[in-house]
């Protein structure tokens, strides 16, 4: 054996903490500049007309306009590709961009697709209304039993989306029962992988085709910056059925080239920039790009930290007599604990929710009440943070998708963040015993 | 653990070294039409520097991209250092024994094409042979080119890019 030689892609030639630095990141090629420049320009100069040609007709790799590519982004966008164990990436404005992009890559009018009843508030919202106006129709499905997704399966259906860890409800997802169900039936399962982070879960080895993430989240880690991605494994077979014909079949907009045929398995990520991109417009910043490159060189770190001070929180919560209930699938009482072990090993994450025996007017009370933690719309962050759903995120939702979602009236969400624990569970102290 | 053996995975200095060393490649099924996949190969590869003919009966004749098509690759009649196979796995067999009677010393199969007897003649000639791969996508992958459209290249370094050629 050769010692120098590496092997390709699909066997990573390094840990997790080292591709989270490292991966995308080779030094600039023309100045040797250390860390990833931000280039932050729109266009780029051709070198002739031929060269100009070969690019717009994808014959030869390179950069055209920054809505398409862009160099700070497509190192974001290896990155993030190494992490999840994918082929490659593409990087949006973005995690609700990701979603539409994943799904504008092969659904046309007419085209249905299920989705866990146990997602994201906003996800909800994006599926069930605004995907609507393209003419997809998404049913929800209840994810409690695998089986469902089964029972749920329509001739129109494309895909199966889910969350490897639902937000906010504590809710693990049975990945590997899923993906059977999906491949069975010719479809992609897409997984939205933001709060377990790659650190913690990696869908693809669970048979996920497509990851989904708002990098606005753990990722990027710092509340800084906007951002989205999709990854594809690139072993889902678009050829194997007619369900998939804007991958497979001659693509007017580039003069009959067919992307799977050409591209193989690097169809989905080059198709996602030639169209999706192209087309529907979300880039992601330079910037951002950059900021969320930095904030992954220390996810593992902040994981670790995260989901120690998590159990650290969760636990405590559990024992104290004004809180009802404590969903955190890290902890023995959750009827996910099981799943989560096998899918989590690491933890569960660190965003949880737990309930308030006082019910709406407590979680208002609560929110309004706490010191060091942020009444904040997000999660993912260094800082701890805290929302009342019912009465934001989830406000959206009748009450009964509410419940569905784990987003009932007396629920509150908690992210949690590095600082020190003892803080974090003084100041929960405090505002509990202000209720 | 020799890399080239079992023809599963082949490490990136295998490669490397095969993209370095060739510099006329015979591309079996070379397609006149600028948007089939081969076109789109040809084209990369003369960009970077490579001398591509095509071989093609079909079209033998005609000019693709400046280069008249062979009818096979008996007809060239000068020396080509790699037979780059765009046909079924069946076909890859003949047109392997072809190579080797030509004094090719690399035979290259496209993605989705592999012949196992084939490569196993192949190496016994003492030619050196890539099965399943796409000279484009590891030329641009090892270059960091194929990074720029956000596919993972595998490729963690410290250091610059080492050129290929």
């Amino acid at each position: 054996m050769s010692s120098a030689d590496t092997p390709e892609t699909d066997t990573p030639t390094h840990g997790f903490e080292t591709r989270a630095v490292h991966a995308g990141a080779i030094p600039d090629t023309a100045t040797g500049a250390r860390i990833t420049p931000i280039y932050q320009t729109t266009a780029y100069v051709f070198d002739d007309v031929d060269h100009a040609a070969s690019l717009f007709n994808l014959q030869s790799y390179g950069y055209i306009y920054s809505r398409l590519t862009n160099p700070t982004v497509a190192a974001l966008e290896q990155r993030i590709a190494s992490l999840e164990g994918g082929r490659g990436a593409i990087c949006c404005a973005s995690g609700h961009a990701a979603q539409l992009l994943a799904f504008f890559a092969f659904m046309k009018p007419g085209d249905e697709f299920l989705a866990s009843n146990r997602l994201y508030g906003g996800s909800i919202t994006q599926f069930g209304q605004s995907f609507k106006k393209f003419g997809w129709q998404v049913h929800f499905v209840d994810q409690a039993d695998p089986d469902n997704f089964r029972r749920a399966l329509t001739p129109g259906c494309k895909a199966i989306f889910v969350e490897s860890l639902a937000n906010p409800g504590g809710v693990v997802t049975d990945l590997a029962a899923i993906a059977e169900i999906a491949h069975a039936a010719g479809i992609p399962l897409i997984v939205d992988n933001t709060m377990a982070s790659p650190y913690l879960c990696r869908p693809i080895e669970f048979g996920a085709d497509l990851v989904v993430h708002s990098t606005t989240k753990f990722l990027g880690g710092h509340g800084n910056s906007m951002g989205g991605a999709v990854v594809d494994s690139g072993r889902f077979d678009w050829s194997q059925n007619s369900k998939f014909a804007t991958l497979t079949e001659p693509e007017p907009a580039y003069h009959g080239l067919r992307f799977h045929e050409t591209f193989g398995d690097l169809a989905f990520t080059v198709h996602g920039h030639a169209v999706g991109l192209r087309d529907l417009g979300p880039a992601m910043a330079p910037m951002n790009a950059f900021l969320t490159l930095t904030g992954i060189e220390t996810l593992a770190l902040r994981m670790e930290r995260s989901v120690s001070n998590a159990m650290a929180v969760a636990g405590w919560l559990e024992s104290q007599d004004s809180v009802a209930w404590v969903s955190y699938a890290g902890l023995k009482s959750s009827p996910y604990y099981d799943l989560g072990k096998r899918y989590l090993p690491k933890g569960c994450g660190s965003v949880f929710t737990f309930g308030l025996k006082g019910g709406y007017a407590a979680g208002v009370r609560m929110v309004e009440t706490v010191e060091l933690f942020s009444h904040v719309a997000n999660i993912g962050d260094t800082r701890s943070l805290i929302i009342h759903p019912a009465s934001t995120t989830h406000r959206q939702l009748s009450l009964e998708q509410q419940i569905a979602a784990g987003a009932g009236p007396d629920v509150v969400r908690l992210s949690i963040g590095i600082e020190t624990a003892a803080d974090l569970i003084a100041d929960l102290d405090q505002a509990l015993r202000s209720i | 653990m020799p890399p080239t053996t079992s023809h599963d995975s082949y490490g990136n200095d295998t490669i490397r070294r095969i993209l370095g060393e060739v510099h006329t490649i015979a591309m079996v099924g070379a397609s006149p039409n600028w948007n089939r996949p081969s076109y789109f190969v040809m084209k990369y590869l003369q960009s970077k520097g490579y001398r591509v003919i095509p071989v093609n009966p079909v079209a033998a004749g005609e000019t693709i991209l400046g280069e008249t098509v062979f009818g096979s690759l008996a007809e060239i009649g000068q020396p080509v250092d790699m037979v780059d196979i765009f046909r079924n796995s069946e076909a890859a067999g003949p047109i392997t024994d072809q190579a080797i009677a030509i004094g090719a010393k690399v035979v290259w199969m496209q993605l989705g094409v592999r012949n196992d007897p084939a490569a196993d003649r192949a190496e016994a000639a003492g030619l050196r042979v890539i099965m399943n791969r796409c000279p484009k996508i590891e030329y641009s992958r090892l270059s960091g080119e194929l990074g720029w459209s956000g596919v993972n290249t595998g490729i963690i370094s410290a250091k610059r890019l080492k050129r290929i050629t």
